[in-house]
């Protein structure tokens, strides 16, 4: 029986689209643990049927994205004693997103919305045409390079009210996204792109709470991006292009 | 208690707009309403104005006169953020621009007592 | 529940209320010296075409500024929607402007 302060207590969400609860369970604490190994050893030890995602478990691909006493992280890039709050630890799946079991959430509607942003993007030349020079140092470029590491984990998503509040509202992954190929001069969608970030669901409705920025893992900031496309949509809507 | 995603300082920023223009949208009315007494002749206004001399009242006008400083500041903030070129010194804005609110509701509450 | 138009409305009202709410803030300052009455408001608004042009700018401007504000707490935490949505907006909207107008009225006529 292993003495009490050597263990986490850890309550972890489980259920699915209809409902769940918090369960309970006690985990050796380790020197350097992340909460990913928490949930692994969970899963290993004591609970072989919970759900949760996981790839890489270096910070690369966005999968283990979870909320974290109340906070959205990757939970293989957070460390245990950076987030203990006494010797307890609160792991729930991504927030504004519905769950498919467990910490599996259902990310359906995040890619949903990153194709309604039209954040495809629509090739103007073929390849029998010459390669557009992109200058890197041009202010277009840097803005579109400074938003373009995204890699989809919804963390953003997670930690926006705006999101909670207003179902339409595309959200600052798909927005960030769209403003990345608004600055990219090889793109050829522009006029479409506009529309669908100037809409019901677009970039009208960012209240520039920041809390986006303040989680991306990433250091991206798609509030930033967001007021980009304000400005290009404001000019677009006084000259009446959109 | 603030759920802990929220618990950062552009968050209440954010809720601070928001609650002061609720705030003042639901005072407006009352405001208007007030001031339309004047049609009758300055007795009726004069009537209600008695009100403001209670200290209750001095203190409901000075925060009333804070939320709107606090409205309009924050709302520079974000026409700043919006349609000028991006600075990454929001936080501070956010100070500055509650900071300067606390001031100026200050100056009213320095004058009306 | 903001769309293009509504977001430029928004914001093109607060920027035509940026210098009234900063005169506002003073003469409210200003006012509240040795207390309210209606002879000292009315002395400085009554006959006035400044004052009636200065408050009645601000009455037309907030009713738009307030009208689409309300609209968006309304759908984010009320969860209305299209027309009743539109409903609200419009009626917040004329129900700021008459009233105002009224008071602009009443302190300059």
């Amino acid at each position: 029986m292993q003495n009490s302060t050597k263990n986490l207590d850890v309550s972890v969400w489980r259920g699915d689209k209809s409902g769940g609860a918090y369960a309970q369970y006690a985990v050796p604490r380790q020197e350097n643990q992340t909460i990913l190994d928490v949930v692994t050893w969970i899963q290993r030890n004591l609970e072989p049927t919970l759900a949760y995602r996981f790839s890489c478990r270096v910070g690369m691909c966005g999968s283990c994205a979870m909320m974290v006493n109340g906070k959205p992280r990757w939970t293989c890039r957070t460390h245990v004693r950076k987030v203990l709050d006494g010797n307890r630890i609160e792991i729930a799946p991504l927030r504004n997103l519905p769950v498919i079991k467990d910490l599996a959430a259902d990310m359906a509607e995040f890619f949903d919305k990153w194709h309604k942003a039209e954040g495809r993007f629509h090739p103007t030349a073929t390849r029998d045409d010459d390669i557009v020079p992109v200058l890197p140092d041009s202010p277009r470029r840097k803005a579109a390079s400074a938003g373009i590491e995204c890699i989809n984990c919804a963390i953003c998503y997670a930690a926006c009210d705006v999101v909670e509040n207003n179902s339409k509202f595309l959200g600052p992954a798909a927005l960030n996204r769209a403003w990345t190929l608004i600055n990219d001069e090889r793109d050829g969608g522009r006029e479409v792109r506009l529309r669908a970030v100037a809409g019901d669901g677009g970039c009208h409705n960012c209240h520039s709470q920041q809390g986006c920025m303040t989680y991306c893992p990433n250091e991206l900031n798609p509030t930033l991006s967001i007021a980009g496309l304000k400005r290009v949509t404001a000019m677009a809507a006084l000259k009446g292009e959109i | 208690m603030v759920r802990p995603h929220r618990n950062h300082p552009l968050w209440f920023a954010y809720i601070v707009h928001r609650f002061s223009g609720v705030c003042l949208a639901l005072f407006l009315p009352a405001h208007f309403y007030v001031l339309g007494l004047a049609l009758k002749g300055t007795a009726e206004l004069d009537g209600f104005l008695n009100w403001t001399e209670i200290p209750l009242v001095k203190f409901a006008e000075v925060g009333l006169v804070f939320l709107l400083a606090v409205h309009f500041f924050g709302g520079l903030r974000l026409l700043a953020l919006e349609f000028l070129p991006w600075s990454p010194r929001q936080k501070t804005y956010a100070a500055m621009a509650t900071a300067v609110s606390f001031f100026v509701a200050g100056s009213f509450f320095m004058n009306a007592i | 529940m903001l769309n293009v138009r509504l977001y430029l409305a928004q914001r093109i009202s607060a920027m035509v209320m940026a210098p009234l709410v900063l005169g506002h803030l003073a003469v409210m300052i200003y006012a509240a010296q040795g207390g309210l009455s209606a002879a000292e408001i009315l002395s400085r608004t009554q006959g006035s075409l400044w004052w009636g042009s200065f408050y009645g700018l601000f009455v037309i401007a907030v009713s738009v500024h307030a009208a689409i504000g309300l609209r968006v707490v309304a759908h984010e935490y009320l969860k209305l929607t299209g027309a009743v949505l539109t409903a609200f907006t419009l009626i917040v909207g004329l129900t700021v402007l008459g009233m105002g107008g009224r008071a602009v009225v009443a302190v300059v006529m």
